[in-house]
């Protein structure tokens, strides 16, 4: 959502100076700026009640935010540095950063990082690209749109603790649906649970299936904003449908697939319930031998199963820490990107790239 | 929308994934309806038995559904609720009043969205603990009666549907905000308070890794505790685990095929907002 700010910010300065300023009392753009609002242009904004009132209005909002979100969150750095068991917090020891150096070396800890990563992508790359093929065939004239687009969300609402029970059924060792398919292809039973490769691969089934079908519907949603008639001129100049696909659809997307890759990652780094109850009887250890425990599980384990709390806090800030780390490479990659890629639009002047893109904003 | 027209291969394809989709839901029921002896054979059932009732009965008193859907129903009903009133205020003012520190303030629900609450959980845990709130509802209620997505939702929406003029006029006619908001911004407001209940009605619902620390099986638990415990062996017998996936999904189940639609527009309006 906010990452989605500079890849539109490109097109968004264009239509703004072409309008004059956005805030001013501008009949003329009136209409556009009402379309625009969306966009985080600001559109003109009035005063109701008294100079405080604005205040107020967003006052309960920041009271809970402040409570339950900031609080904790700034809170986990202080409680990461002491030694501090759930059964007495208040017993509390300062042991500075010692938290962080066992971690540095705990090889649970790190194998939970590497498999958070390795389910993260099995789950997150064919989800997208899966969500991808969907939204491209709802993008048509369909009989039962509405039918089949509810249907894509039936997953989503399902809860991750109902669908990952069914799926521990499905990937049952001995008489799982999974194995018995297998069996009929005359293929070998897959130890689902204990294969290191296996259960990661099972417990990001679990992830693609409850999250596809919503993802499909963000893609559907941007390929309805790309214009009709780039796809007639595509089709007059000859290009099938996969290179329409390639050149017209997917351009128009970039927005929707950076917010969809922000999501999905922000989800892959939290991964819990899955791992937790695929384990079913093995509990917090993510599998006998922890093959499929992710950092979250860790987290949980080392908190709430082992009752060490101040280790738990500095579990949940190294993951924050992660995330960031991850997040400025995006954007400085992207940045390096934009660079590079403004350089070459400079030299080739705007061709056909660029009327796609204005086209759409149209 | 494009003009094609789907050809039999996007039927058939689109088929095929609403099978996928559908497919674990109705196996779920089909499990539900067998006996645990029955479910450790090969091949698996594909078709209904006999045993729902005695399956979700034990489920519902054993391992307590029945206690956990009311629960999840008074929590996700007060999220929703929350969630609508206190998004709807804060999206009017952040889509339409100038204040000071707005942009500021902006920027600092923006990056909510960006880290994961559930890194906060060790604090929020022991403040919980301090307020004796363990096993009570109103610590799975109050954390998430905040969402930044809502705020940016209802921002987006009032910034579109609520034309300023019609603001300047309520002014004009000397209404305070109190009336304002409830004769001007609320009408203008509804829809998209609706699908955002629904929307946060359906997280709330499913809400997994905070309600799992915060509520336990035997004290007061949500649906996804109740499950999380049959997960773990509360009751070894598979079917009746099924039993209990089963009673935790169809309430969400029904509401998506009554409000299906708008929860459809909703998550294809939420996404394309910047």
């Amino acid at each position: 959502m906010t990452d989605d700010a500079p890849a539109g910010a490109a097109g968004m300065t264009r239509t703004r100076t072409a309008t004059g300023p956005a805030d001013g009392p501008d009949p003329r753009g009136r209409a556009r700026g009402a379309r625009r609002a969306g966009r985080g242009a600001a559109p003109r904004r009035v005063r109701t009640g008294s100079r405080w009132t604005p205040y107020v209005l967003v006052a309960p909002f920041f009271v809970f935010f402040g409570a339950f979100g900031v609080f904790p969150l700034a809170a986990t750095a202080w409680a990461s540095l002491y030694r501090m068991e759930l059964t007495a917090p208040d017993e509390r020891q300062w042991v500075g950063v010692h938290n962080y150096a066992r971690l540095a070396d705990d090889t649970f800890f790190w194998n939970a990082l590497a498999n958070t990563v390795t389910i993260g992508i099995l789950a997150t790359v064919p989800q997208l690209l899966l969500a991808l093929g969907v939204a491209h065939l709802l993008d048509v004239r369909l009989r039962g749109r509405g039918v089949f687009r509810v249907v894509a969300l039936a997953p989503y609402a399902t809860s991750v603790a109902a669908a990952t029970l069914v799926f521990a059924l499905f990937f049952g060792r001995d008489h799982g649906m999974a194995n018995w398919a297998l069996g009929l292809a005359g293929l070998d039973p897959v130890d689902w649970q204990n294969g290191p490769w296996a259960s990661k691969f099972a417990v990001a089934s679990i992830v693609i299936w409850r999250w596809t079908g919503y993802n499909a519907l963000i893609y559907l949603a941007a390929m309805q904003t790309v214009p009709p008639e780039l796809y007639e001129a595509a089709s007059l100049d000859g290009a099938s449908r996969w290179r329409q696909f390639l050149h017209v659809t997917l351009p128009g997307l970039r927005p929707a697939i950076a917010f969809t890759v922000l999501v999905s990652t922000i989800g892959a780094t939290q991964l819990f319930g899955e791992p937790l109850l695929f384990g079913s009887g093995a509990g917090a250890t993510g599998g006998a031998d922890h093959q499929f425990q992710t950092l979250g599980l860790y987290l949980y384990e080392q908190g709430w199963v082992n009752l060490h709390l101040g280790r738990a806090a500095a579990i949940a800030w190294t993951m924050l820490l992660i995330l960031v780390v991850v997040f400025g490479a995006v954007r400085v990659a992207r940045a390096l990107l934009a660079r590079r890629e403004s350089a070459r639009e400079g030299l080739g002047h705007a061709r056909s790239g660029r009327s796609g893109r204005d086209g759409r904003r149209r | 929308m494009r003009t094609v027209r789907a050809g039999w291969g996007t039927y058939t394809l689109l088929t095929l994934f609403a099978v996928v989709s559908l497919f674990p839901l109705v196996w779920t029921a089909v499990a539900a309806s067998r006996t645990n002896t029955r479910l450790a054979a090969t091949p698996p059932p594909f078709r209904f038995g006999r045993n729902l009732p005695r399956n979700v009965e034990i489920a519902w008193t054993d391992a307590r559904l029945g206690e956990a859907l009311a629960n999840t129903a008074v929590v996700a009903g007060t999220v929703a609720a929350g969630t609508v009133l206190f998004a709807t205020l804060a999206g009017f003012a952040f889509a339409k009043l100038r204040f000071r520190f707005r942009g500021t303030l902006l920027l600092l629900v923006g990056a909510t969205m960006l880290i994961p609450p559930q890194l906060g959980v060790v604090p929020l845990y022991l403040l919980i603990a301090r307020l004796r709130w363990t096993d009570e509802l109103q610590a799975v209620v109050l954390p998430s009666l905040v969402s930044a997505f809502g705020v940016f939702f209802m921002r987006q929406h009032l910034g579109r549907a609520l034309p300023s003029e019609l603001l300047e006029a309520a002014r004009m006619d000397g209404a305070g905000t109190a009336r304002t908001v409830w004769h001007v911004v609320l009408p203008v407001a509804r829809p998209a308070m609706a699908v955002l209940g629904m929307l946060s009605f359906v997280a709330a619902w499913n809400d997994f890794f905070w309600p799992v620390l915060a509520l336990t099986q035997t004290g007061n638990p949500t649906v996804q505790v109740a499950l999380t415990g049959l997960g773990r062996g509360a009751v070894p017998d598979q079917s009746v685990v099924m039993a209990g996936a089963l009673l935790g999904t169809l309430p969400l189940l029904v509401v998506l095929a009554l409000f299906g639609r708008h929860i459809v527009g909703g998550v294809m309006r939420g996404a394309v907002k910047g």
